[in-house]
């Protein structure tokens, strides 16, 4: 293949992939505001639109017709409101985000999380994350979708996942509080339930951790003169707070023994909420500098880098924006929500033929009020 | 511009991440860091040992011999230093430019830290009381009096935290090396240049680079190192010093509220130590923890304030090329606005007097930096707020206190200078546990007999006095 003619097929993809998400986009908003499919809070917002949704929005452009939506919406109920007619009498969830003050946000859900997840499984590399090997869930879950979410993964490819519960509330309450050895004491429970498991015999080849636990769980691993590579693991999945390139380098490096040809264990990065779902990181490489950027699972969800001013203006490719997601599935409707994140605009490529963002972090105006890395 | 990396016991580490050092007054790129993490550092206490052994492997004469020659090196050689090399100007011009010290403040430091790692032996000689060298290292041994002493190694290597703009502070962790003890160094983010060059002068000496860690970063560095070193050191505030009181792991180095002392006997000829006074409150910029902050007289103090004021209260701000600038910058202007604003609530209470009011302001505000100039102050009463502060420009107050209430009233004290005959109170002082160095007579508070410990003997610090008993050989 040529030069041009692969330019021509990244281009060809690009647009199918742009075609595939207006016609979702359209068929997501007649979902939410017809009257009988759509839920009771967008049906009582349709009210105060300028616009009828069901007749002006015939791409995903037209989404910029809304007003952004607001988080605070989500804080405090009836939380049925949120679920479309079309839905009515299945199943539902409600997961909530990781406040610690005040009422949490949350969200409904009836399969979304299995969707997501399973869709993520999709990426995974079977050499890596075996079908059939157990897994362990290393991280927050009460509320939260993560446990549910990770078990289901681990269902989904045939395994048991054995779960370690965490209450980031409680973390940040800690932090908050100055209590630093508590916490340090908090951590340390939770290791070393980790690393019962995972001495116990019980074959676990995949993991679920955040960053910060699993640095954690290879020094508590080290002090027991093992390692993550030794104790068996050769696939883990990760989010829940900030990757950096240079940490994540520290960790493939130091903490896993090698890049996952050398050492045998592969690390994917992660990016998602409750709100979106889970953004998949572009393999990350040393030749790359260890750059992660993410890619939403289009066209379920979508993430913009837009400038910091002007929320409908995305920025050009490797420039600095704020994050905004959207998430159009027939559970949830999101016509554009500001992330408390800032990062760079990636181009898309062959895997991902849609816009993705790198350098993700806390949004500068606002990292200062916040405790990161709770988990 | 340089790059600077982190040094992994002897090996150098490019991280991803970088912080820039630019010039305080001009904004100029001077280097580029790299930056790691705490999760490093604590991976790499596996090698301490290491560090030791290499150490331990030269005898103690000859790493005496070696850190001579470091400190040669340091005070004049071009030096590897990152991605390039570093001459003496460079680093003078590069130390002036990242701290805000005038350049001729920074040949002073570079003097004071090459001295001492120059005499190390006399130091040591003076910490040990004369120990042979070789009874640390092999960990027992007989002094010459048919006693067999044995002296158990704390750790295999030193730790330490350190400060973002004082040079001179450095001279605490150097006799670590002929200890034979490695380093494990969190450089300030303002400051590395000190403790590269010095590690560099090492490693040119002959002194193995596997001894040597340097690991800039974050505070999660500075967190991972303290926790995780068996014997470290830390410089900061009094709530740093606070926070590791008691702490055996951690020599806590802070604010020293050094001060002078007048006896009576001695008070009504004040006028012959405004010399002693000056130095001891305007050296350094006042920026170290051995300058005075406060005097303390039963009377005259209204005129010895003024006296110091006069002196003091002028000084301008001149450039730091300039060898008679005695002003140091604030390389963050809010750290300047921040004390200006403490220290004038100070000033506001009753009973306290600005003698330097009358001498123009003392907040000088540049685009990208600050000054503040000397600060002479009275108070009637060793209960003034005023009476208990240090900050780091050229600060003091005259405090009122009578004599009897001295050792009640004075508080810690880092450097104390005593100007008595007076038996009786040099007795009180000798034996009050307020004042941690004791200087009878009219001594600047900022002159150290390097011969002297300074907070603490480093050599208790890292080995600690034990029994050591060895069975009869048996018969054959």
């Amino acid at each position: 293949m040529t030069v041009e003619s692969a330019g021509q097929n990244n281009a060809d993809s690009e647009a199918a992939a742009r075609a595939a998400l207006d016609a979702h986009t359209v068929e997501t908003v007649q979902w939410h505001f017809h009257e009988s499919t759509g839920s009771p809070f967008w049906l009582e917002k349709k009210r105060d639109l300028k616009f009828d949704p069901l007749t002006e929005v015939k791409s995903f452009e037209d989404l910029k017709k809304f007003p952004l939506f607001e988080d605070d919406w989500l804080r405090g109920g009836p939380v049925r409101r949120w679920v479309p007619k079309g839905l009515d009498g299945r199943p539902t969830y409600v997961f909530e985000t990781g406040g610690t003050t005040g009422v949490p946000k949350s969200r409904v859900v009836i399969d979304d999380f299995r969707t997501d997840y399973e869709l993520f499984s999709d990426t995974l590399p079977d050499e890596y994350f075996p079908k059939g090997g157990n897994w362990l869930m290393l991280g927050p879950s009460g509320p939260r979708r993560l446990r549910l979410a990770v078990e289901h993964l681990c269902q989904h490819r045939g395994g048991i996942s054995f779960c370690i519960d965490l209450d980031p509330r409680w973390v940040v309450k800690l932090i908050k509080k100055g209590w630093m050895e508590h916490l340090e004491e908090y951590k340390k429970h939770c290791i070393d339930q980790a690393i019962t498991i995972l001495t116990a015999g019980h074959d676990i080849k995949c993991m679920f951790t955040t960053p910060k636990l699993l640095e954690s769980l290879a020094y508590g691993l080290a002090e027991q003169g093992t390692s993550i590579q030794e104790i068996g693991i050769t696939g883990i999945f990760s989010g829940g707070t900030e990757f950096t390139p240079q940490w994540t380098r520290f960790c493939v490096e130091e903490l896993l023994g090698g890049p996952a040809e050398e050492s045998g264990v592969y690390m994917t990065p992660t990016y998602g909420n409750t709100l979106m779902g889970l953004a998949c990181s572009k393999p990350i490489t040393a030749e790359d500098d260890y750059k992660i950027a993410y890619y939403a699972p289009q066209p379920r969800a979508v993430v913009e880098v837009v400038d910091f001013d002007d929320h409908h203006q995305v920025v050009p490719y490797q420039a600095t924006g704020r994050v905004k997601l959207y998430t159009l599935t027939k559970e949830f409707f999101v016509p554009g929500f500001l992330e408390r994140d800032e990062g760079e605009r990636e181009a898309p490529f062959a895997k991902y033929p849609w816009d993705g963002v790198s350098g993700v972090r806390p949004y500068h105006a606002i990292a200062s009020q916040t405790t990161v890395g709770v988990y | 511009m340089l790059t600077l990396n982190a040094l992994r016991w002897g090996k150098p580490y490019k991280s991803l991440e970088t912080q820039e050092v630019v010039h305080f007054d001009t904004g100029e790129p001077i280097a580029s860091i790299g930056q790691v993490n705490g999760g490093m550092l604590q991976l790499d206490m596996k090698h301490t040992a290491r560090a030791r052994a290499v150490l331990r492997a030269i005898a103690p004469s000859e790493l005496l011999t070696r850190c001579k020659k470091a400190a040669e090196l340091f005070e004049t050689a071009t030096l590897p230093m990152g991605d390039g090399t570093q001459s003496v100007d460079e680093f003078i011009h590069q130390q002036s430019a990242s701290t805000g010290l005038p350049e001729h403040m920074c040949r002073g430091n570079m003097k004071k830290n090459s001295f001492v790692l120059a005499n190390m032996e006399q130091i040591l000689d003076s910490l040990t009381r004369g120990l042979d060298l070789n009874i640390l290292t092999r960990g027992y041994g007989d002094e010459g009096r048919g006693v067999t002493v044995s002296y158990q190694v704390q750790t295999p290597v030193l730790g330490a935290v350190l400060p973002n703009n004082s040079p001179g502070v450095h001279t605490l962790w150097l006799p670590a090396v002929a200890l034979q003890i490695g380093l494990m160094l969190k450089p300030g983010s303002q400051e590395p240049w000190t403790p590269y060059r010095m590690v560099a002068a090492f490693i040119e000496a002959g002194i193995p680079a596997e001894a040597f860690a340097l690991y800039p970063g974050g505070h999660d560095v500075g967190q991972a190192l303290l926790s995780r070193s068996p014997r470290s050191m830390v410089f900061g505030s009094a709530q740093t010093v606070e926070q590791y009181a008691g702490n055996p792991r951690v020599q806590a180095h802070g604010p020293g509220f050094s001060k002078i002392i007048f006896g009576d006997d001695c008070v009504d000829r004040w006028e012959d130590y405004l010399d002693v006074m000056v130095e001891s409150v305007f050296s350094n910029s006042g920026r170290s923890c051995i300058n005075c902050s406060g005097i303390w007289a039963s009377r005259h103090t209204e005129k010895i304030a003024a006296a110091l004021a006069e002196r003091l209260g002028p000084t301008a701000v001149l450039p730091p090329q300039d060898d008679q600038a005695g002003l140091a910058a604030f390389t963050n202007a809010k750290m300047a606005t921040g004390t200006w604003a403490m220290v004038q609530q100070d000033l506001a209470e009753s009973g306290v007097t600005d003698l330097t009011a009358q001498f123009g302001d003392r907040l000088v505000e540049k685009e990208r930096c600050a000054y503040l100039k000397p600060v002479v102050a009275t108070a009637d009463s060793p209960d003034r707020a005023i009476a208990s502060k240090e900050y780091m420009f050229p600060f003091v107050s005259v405090v009122k206190c009578d004599q009897k209430q001295l050792l009640k009233k004075i508080g810690p004290t880092l450097v104390g200078t005593l100007i008595t005959e007076d038996g009786e109170l040099i007795d009180q002082f000798t034996e009050s546990t307020s004042v941690d160095r004791l200087n009878i007579g009219p001594i600047p508070t900022n002159r150290l007999n390097w011969l002297q410990p300074h907070e603490g003997n480093l050599t208790e610090f890292l080995f600690r006095s034990r029994a050591y008993q060895t069975a009869p050989a048996s018969p054959q």
